[in-house]
């Protein structure tokens, strides 16, 4: 079962290399992609039994990963074959097989209950992606793929030093030295606490420069604003949130140290400082891709807030997981095609996209009026309940200074696209042979129709995945 | 057999000194060949023998030794550029800068709560000095490949540590990693092959249209 749900893209990704025709090898994506998420919704039902020796296992908080990953990377292949049918002019080899390699590894991150392994394919999710990100064979892209190669790279070496620190810690403890998750979190209240704290530092800084937390975001504006729509979609929905599982699943062992303080205060420092990088560089943001960037910024800030609230906040951290994941899929594919439209991404040329593309300018506002936490979509709900759970616990200092940045990334993006959306077209703009076609503005409103309807009704399923999550999390004493 | 790993650790320091110190990049990548092949051998001296060690140890060898090393010398070959050229911070203070904190690094292994086998070995002080070096290159050198050697060392340094987890670190991790490394540097050749392509120059501090 799992070796299938792993093995499957990487079928697809050699079959990419085999095809010659750059108009059908597309058509991989979406087979494959629809393959796996039959697979995927089959292994959620039946939950396949984890492997004897405990490193492959499924459990309530992967599935939820899983499940996420697998219906925007289907969405996403289906929009592949609308986009790269206007880009005929360049080979989709290499973007075909990187993105289903990438989906194997990220498949490998939500099942992988060995630390190292989890490590290992998290890493390679990085690889897979940083000749996408240079699909557009330019100067810049090139330049943002230096960036996120290098500071990615570095960020998952140190890492890797928490992960060594981490089976340290049980070498000093007289544990049995291991890796796995289940006896790590069982035996974490007798680790020695001095290289627990070293291994959290170090996981929290490596994970989180792959997340994209502030200060070590740097790479992602280049990333997000040079990679086309649909690597962007992945990238914000797809890689954030396998770096986020790694971090959950060091919370999870941390959680049950003796003396937690310190790990809530760091993941709330690290998250309000992510929070106000994004409403600081968001206001006045002349590029809307990099916009988007920067709310990505935001809202893995506001992750890891949550996960240094505990509580209640967690089964919102998990909703949000969800809700961040797809509303960006929105956003990133939308302003593909705007992209496309007008042969920019400046605020100052791309004017009244809403009389040339109306769908996706439509989807682009819908995107943006769902991701600042407006109801009545999802992340409105998942926003709430963390804020409630903020002041819920008196953290009154918290909770405004939370309050405040959403406001200020609320105008600030609001600054940027109301003029892209609404505002007059300029004349001076070139025409341009894109128009809104079916295969490219149907997925991106499929997303939305989910947002909207997780945001009016959550299904009763979804909603016992979310409470049993957010109780492996949760701190039993 | 604890002496000779010791020996084999002073090595590894004293390259890391040679590889801040030279302007040419074709002795700062056999540097660092030399480093990786020191510390393929090192885990046969330490671990008792099974044919998974001897695995990675030829793996390690071949990556770091041989093709690494190869793709380097091609990337550098291709874009034409022998030399570093006015990094960030000079030669000197760099050197002066490594020489302190690898004694700051013996006198912080000293007070770390190590397990009691592991006190007294040079593992810790070795690694964190590594680590620190590649972190130097990293920031201090302008030269792509220069940043890709950085990397390399400050690889080297985790190893070093890992070194100390026998059991904890399976072969199969360890062979993945290994190979997340070649393919990583693998990309990281053609990304400067593109660079040199589109820039004229591999001189990353000319890397600046993406700002705010």
């Amino acid at each position: 079962m799992f070796y299938s749900l792993v093995l499957l893209p990487m079928v697809g990704a050699l079959l990419a290399w085999f095809i010659p025709s750059n108009r059908h090898r597309p058509l991989v994506l979406p087979v494959f992609a629809v393959l796996h998420l039959t697979l995927v919704a089959d292994a959620l039902i039946s939950t396949p039994l984890p492997s004897p020796d405990g490193w492959i296992n499924l459990d309530p908080i992967g599935k939820l990963f899983l499940g996420t990953i697998t219906i925007l990377f289907a969405v996403c292949a289906f929009y592949a074959i609308g986009y790269l049918a206007y880009r005929q002019e360049r080979s989709n080899r290499v973007l075909c097989m990187g993105l289903l390699v990438c989906l194997s590894a990220m498949t490998l991150v939500t099942v992988s209950h060995h630390l190292g392994l989890l490590w290992v394919a998290l890493e390679t999710t990085t690889l897979a992606m940083a000749p996408l990100i240079y699909f557009n064979r330019n100067a810049r892209s090139i330049e943002a793929t230096w960036k996120y190669m290098l500071i990615c790279s570095v960020g998952i070496a140190l890492a890797l030093l928490g992960l060594f620190f981490l089976a340290y810690s049980t070498i000093v403890a007289r544990q049995e030295a291991t890796l796995l998750l289940e006896p790590l979190i069982a035996s974490a209240d007798r680790l020695s606490p001095a290289w627990l704290n070293a291994a959290f530092v170090f996981l929290l800084v490596g994970f989180g420069t792959k997340m994209g937390l502030a200060p070590l975001h740097t790479w992602k504006p280049d990333a997000y604003g040079e990679a086309p729509g649909l690597v962007g979609a992945l990238l914000a929905g797809g890689l954030v949130n396998c770096a986020f599982l790694a971090i959950i699943r060091i919370y999870q062992i941390c959680m049950r140290a003796n003396d937690t303080i310190f790990y809530h205060n760091a993941m709330i420092v690290m998250g309000l400082v992510s929070m106000a990088f994004a409403a600081v560089f968001v206001v006045r943001q002349a590029d809307f891709k990099r916009m988007l960037a920067y709310s990505s910024v935001e809202h893995v800030g506001i992750l890891a807030i949550a996960l240094g609230i505990g509580g209640d906040a967690l089964f919102g951290a998990l909703f949000h997981v969800i809700n961040n994941g797809l509303t960006k899929g929105v956003l990133f594919l939308s302003s593909g095609n705007i992209h496309r439209a007008y042969g920019s991404k400046n605020c100052e040329l791309v004017k009244g996209a809403l009389q040339r593309v109306p769908w996706s300018a439509g989807l682009f506002l819908a995107g943006f009026i769902a991701i600042t936490g407006s109801p009545p979509f999802s992340p409105f709900l998942s926003e709430f309940s963390i804020i409630s759970s903020i002041f819920g616990q008196g953290k009154m200092l918290i909770g405004t200074l939370f309050l405040l940045f959403l406001a200020i990334i609320f105008f600030g993006m609001a600054s940027s696209v109301l003029p892209v959306v609404m505002g007059k077209t300029s004349p001076a703009v070139v025409k341009s042979n894109y128009r809104d076609r079916l295969l490219t503005v149907a997925p991106p409103l499929f997303l939305m129709g989910i947002i909207l309807m997780l945001g009016l009704w959550l299904p009763a399923p979804l909603k016992e995945l979310l409470q049993q999550s957010a109780q492996l999390l949760e701190v039993r004493r | 057999m604890t002496e000779f790993a010791d020996q084999l650790l002073v090595l590894v320091m004293l390259i890391n000194f040679l590889v801040l110190g030279s302007s040419r990049m074709a002795i700062a990548i056999r540097a660092v060949a030399v480093q990786g092949v020191v510390l393929g051998v090192l885990p046969a001296i330490i671990h008792t023998f099974s044919w998974h060690l001897i695995a990675i140890i030829v793996g390690m060898i071949l990556a770091k030794g041989l093709f690494i090393p190869w793709l380097l010398f091609g990337a550098m070959n291709k874009v034409q550029i022998k030399r570093e050229v006015e990094p960030y911070i000079g030669y000197v203070s760099t050197l002066i800068i490594v020489a302190i904190t690898t004694a700051l690094a013996f006198v912080f292994a000293a007070k770390l709560p190590l397990a009691q086998e592991h006190q007294g070995l040079l593992f810790v002080p070795a690694s964190i000095a590594t680590i620190i070096t590649g972190f130097l290159t990293l920031t201090t050198r302008r030269k792509a490949i220069s940043q890709v050697i950085g990397y390399l060392i400050l690889e080297n340094g985790i190893f070093i540590f890992g070194l100390l987890l026998t059991s904890a670190m399976p072969v199969m991790v360890e062979a993945g990693a290994l190979l997340d490394l070649l393919v990583g540097i693998f990309v990281m050749g053609i990304v400067i092959n593109h660079i040199s392509n589109e820039f004229s120059t591999i001189d990353t501090s000319r890397l600046t249209a993406l700002k705010e």
